[in-house]
């Protein structure tokens, strides 16, 4: 009786030694969930998740502070990827955030831009070149479509428009689904559809 | 010629279709008179798009080139195919499967083929003369290089391209624009340098053209073969390579025979003695022995592995049209101007070869041929395997076409359901396993499908989806009429979208994070800066008050001084107004000093202007 308490007891405090010398020698430096979870963002910086940038995000979901669904620039896949990564259920986007998604870049109206440097101050990525009175442009390949420079602008000179598809970027659609002989969609097929008569063909 | 037929290894997989090529053979190749307009894509070649270098309104010359690309980027400029005028240069659709529009330089034809240089084959020879213009100074960059084009002019101009080095001649294929002609359209002096790069031992030159319908390369052999072999010896020169194998399927005897029959007569000719052994070999027809790996594959018996370019594994491949244009533009320096083009299916009159100008809109071409039959329901460019519709004749031919087909909806289903999956209702899959079997990559159609139906993409490209060849021959078997490929492409798109997403990302991350830091660095330069001024202000003060005190020191001595010395004279009443006033005196005097000091330099200042002035006047008056 006693022996096997001292082993117990032994034991407990050779494997306590052991857990906290391991947890002084392998300490990990920040919180590897972060950057986890930063790498899944589409680092937009637009601060529709109401946090300053997606990094902040980031910590806030690593403290569980807010949901994964406040990420509109990401869409369903940042949120899907980010379920997985978290092990918690995929949510739908949250809905005061439900807008176009669509993927936007800004342009500057050049003959109407008065050179006021606002817009280069504010873009969080350096997409935007220009000096003081000088006419401001924006590098269209770093831009990240994330509105940030529109609130700033004092003559509103500034658009969102689409990201322009080319045939570099163009993306095969997906096929219509299955279909039955009426031409009703098989698109989802669950356990209780009923069997469908398949012709005999060739 | 008795060595033929070799030993060949077998391609796993691979569908036996319909191949209906007969039609298109059976007339030789029709050379396409010139279009009233041409309507070229700036885009043409795999890679970045080339910068325009012509306008609106520019009278150009057969062979000037109209783009410009910057030094090693990928992609391939473009030539005017004929003389004439730019009319217009505007968006206007592709042939290409999102049916998107792009830049086009529409050119009005004079009709008389006017070139910009000295070419053989080509007419109007006296006016290329006048015309030496940017596409000679292209070629001929040295004079050394210089000598040797009018050496190629001699007498036996065919074997001149010997004396040329290989930076030359690859120089030359760069500048005539020459992409891949199997469909790929990927530049050739890109993948032909990375060959330099790499030890390589065997050209494999694709003539298998196993695609249904298509015969263009089956043409171009029967009446161009010697042409053919001579740019296959331009390429091997180039590679400094000995061995070169010709893969055709058997289903092209008179090919065969044609390139057999130049083959056996360079080998008797004495100045080809030290010719380099290209063999033809024969591969059974079958369903997809003309992509690149499989052919490779069914001729040497090596794998590609998976991710591996074939340069790696010693082996370069070309196809036999791309091998035509090379010998084009080295032995008659003629950039690619035109390309031979299958016309078929039951929607055309007279299916046939044509040879037509890059840029002839399809209308035309259909229109020499005859027109259209009733039958002609649906419009594909490539074959119906691989292929996909137009959604209009109104198209131009770009380097990249290689067959039209014109054909009733009732043959394409037929012919094969990868491009008529709109007009065939899909089935659920019912793990039947055939296509598997076909699949010529190893891969596993139904599960891809799953996947990619699922929008799964990691699961997709676990299932090693980026391997799929888009073949075909999945779809072509499949019972339920599934439109497995248009499945795989979708997929494959949506991860290269998703690839792009997250780089893009990665560097907006990047950009980001280096912008904080900077405005972290300008925030903590404005800190240091401040307290550094604050700093100074604070030991000014400070200086200030101990002056202050060292003077106040002083005044109460002087004070006490005085109070001493007067103390003598006059009476205690008198210490007050001693004591009190010497602090603001001795200040306001340095002051007053100060003032004084300078309404004196001013005054001196203005006296020594007036008296400049004065000396001026002076001068003036004298």
């Amino acid at each position: 009786m006693l022996s096997a308490i001292l082993v117990l007891v032994g034991m407990a405090v050779f494997f306590g030694l052991l857990l906290g010398y391991s947890a002084q020698k392998f300490k990990v430096e920040g919180d590897p969930v972060v950057d986890q979870i930063d790498q899944l963002l589409p680092q937009t910086q637009c601060g529709q998740c109401s946090y300053p940038g997606c990094r902040p995000y980031a910590e806030a979901i690593a403290k569980q502070e807010i949901g994964i669904n406040h990420c509109p620039p990401g869409g369903e896949a940042t949120i899907q990827a980010l379920a997985d990564l978290l092990d918690v259920e995929a949510v739908p986007l949250d809905e005061e955030l439900l807008q176009a998604t669509i993927p936007t870049v800004a342009i500057i109206r050049e003959e109407t831009c008065i050179g006021c440097t606002l817009c280069i101050q504010a873009c969080p990525v350096d997409a935007i070149v220009g000096a003081a009175k000088l006419m401001h442009t924006v590098i269209a390949d770093e831009c990240t479509g994330c509105d940030l420079c529109l609130p700033p602008c004092p003559v509103d000179c500034i658009d969102m428009i689409p990201v322009t598809q080319t045939t570099e970027n163009w993306v095969w659609p997906e096929p219509s689904g299955l279909r039955d002989s009426q031409g009703q969609s098989l698109a989802k097929i669950s356990v209780n559809v009923e069997p469908v008569t398949v012709e005999a063909k060739r | 010629m008795n060595k033929l037929i070799q030993t060949l290894w077998t391609m796993r997989g691979g569908v036996h279709p319909e191949f209906n090529k007969e039609a298109s053979t059976q007339q030789p190749i029709q050379t396409l008179p010139i279009p009233p307009l041409l309507i070229i894509p700036l885009q043409q070649a795999m890679g970045v798009v080339p910068r325009l270098i012509v306008a609106v309104g520019d009278e150009v010359l057969k062979g000037q080139p109209l783009t410009s690309l910057a030094a090693n980027s990928l992609g391939a400029i473009i030539h005017t195919s004929t003389s004439g005028v730019i009319i217009d240069i505007k968006q206007h659709a592709l042939p290409h499967p999102s049916g998107m529009s792009g830049m086009c330089v529409f050119i009005e034809t004079d009709g008389l083929d006017r070139c910009v240089e000295t070419a053989r084959g080509v007419q109007s020879q006296a006016s290329c003369h006048e015309n030496k213009s940017a596409q000679e100074k292209l070629i001929d960059r040295t004079p050394n290089d210089k000598t040797m084009l009018n050496a190629s002019v001699s007498a036996d101009y065919k074997l001149d391209y010997q004396l040329f080095p290989p930076d030359v001649i690859l120089q030359k294929i760069e500048s005539a624009g020459i992409v891949g002609l199997g469909g790929a359209a990927f530049p050739s002096a890109t993948k032909l340098a990375a060959a330099g790069q790499k030890s390589i031992d065997t050209l494999i030159i694709n003539a298998a053209e196993c695609e249904p319908y298509i015969s263009c390369d089956d043409a171009l052999m029967r009446e161009r073969a010697s042409e053919i072999i001579e740019g296959i010896n331009i390429l091997m020169q180039l590679l400094q390579i000995e061995k070169c194998l010709i893969g055709i399927e058997d289903n092209k005897p008179e090919a065969i025979e044609a390139l057999g029959v130049v083959l056996s007569e360079r080998n008797k000719d004495q100045r080809c003695k030290d010719h380099h052994a290209i063999s033809v070999k024969v591969v059974p027809t079958q369903y997809p022995s003309g992509d690149a790996r499989q052919l490779t594959q069914l001729l040497t018996g090596i794998e590609i592995p998976k991710g591996k370019h074939a340069l790696e594994s010693g082996v370069l491949c070309h196809n036999i049209a791309t091998a035509y244009a090379v010998y084009q533009s080295i032995v008659l320096h003629q950039p690619l101007l035109s390309r031979i083009v299958t016309i078929a299916g039951d929607g055309v009159k007279q299916p046939r070869n044509v040879e037509a100008l890059l840029g002839t809109p399809i209308s035309y071409i259909i229109e020499q041929l005859g027109g259209y039959t009733k039958k002609a329901e649906r419009m594909i460019m490539g074959g119906p395997m691989m292929g996909f519709a137009l959604p209009s004749d109104e198209l131009p031919i770009v380097k990249a076409t290689n067959c039209i087909l014109v054909i009733s909806k009732a043959q394409l289903r037929l012919a094969s359901k990868a491009t008529a999956s709109d007009e065939i209702q899909a089935m659920p899959c019912i793990r039947c396993n055939k296509c598997a079997e076909v699949c010529p990559v190893n891969l596993l159609p139904q599960q891809l499908y799953w996947h990619a139906r699922a929008h799964d993409f990691e699961k997709t490209a676990e299932h090693h989806l980026m391997d799929c060849i888009e073949c075909g021959a999945c779809s072509y078997v499949c019972p339920s009429y599934i439109p497995l490929v248009d499945y795989f492409r979708f997929a494959k798109t949506e991860i290269k979208s998703q690839q792009q997403a997250t780089l893009k990302s990665s560097k907006s991350r990047e950009r980001f994070e280096f912008n904080e830091l900077r405005k972290q660095r300008i925030k903590q330069e404005r800190d240091a800066k401040r307290q550094q001024h604050k700093e100074a202000l604070m030991k000014k003060k400070a200086d200030e008050l101990a002056a202050k005190a060292l003077l106040d020191k002083a005044g109460d001595n002087s004070g006490k001084n005085a109070v001493n010395n007067s103390a003598h004279i006059v009476a205690s009443n008198a210490t007050v107004s001693a004591a009190e006033p010497p602090k603001p005196d001795t200040e306001k005097l340095a002051k007053q000093d100060a003032i004084k000091a300078a309404m004196e330099r001013a005054k001196a200042k203005k006296a020594a202007m007036k008296a400049a002035e004065q000396k001026d006047s002076n001068r003036d008056a004298v």
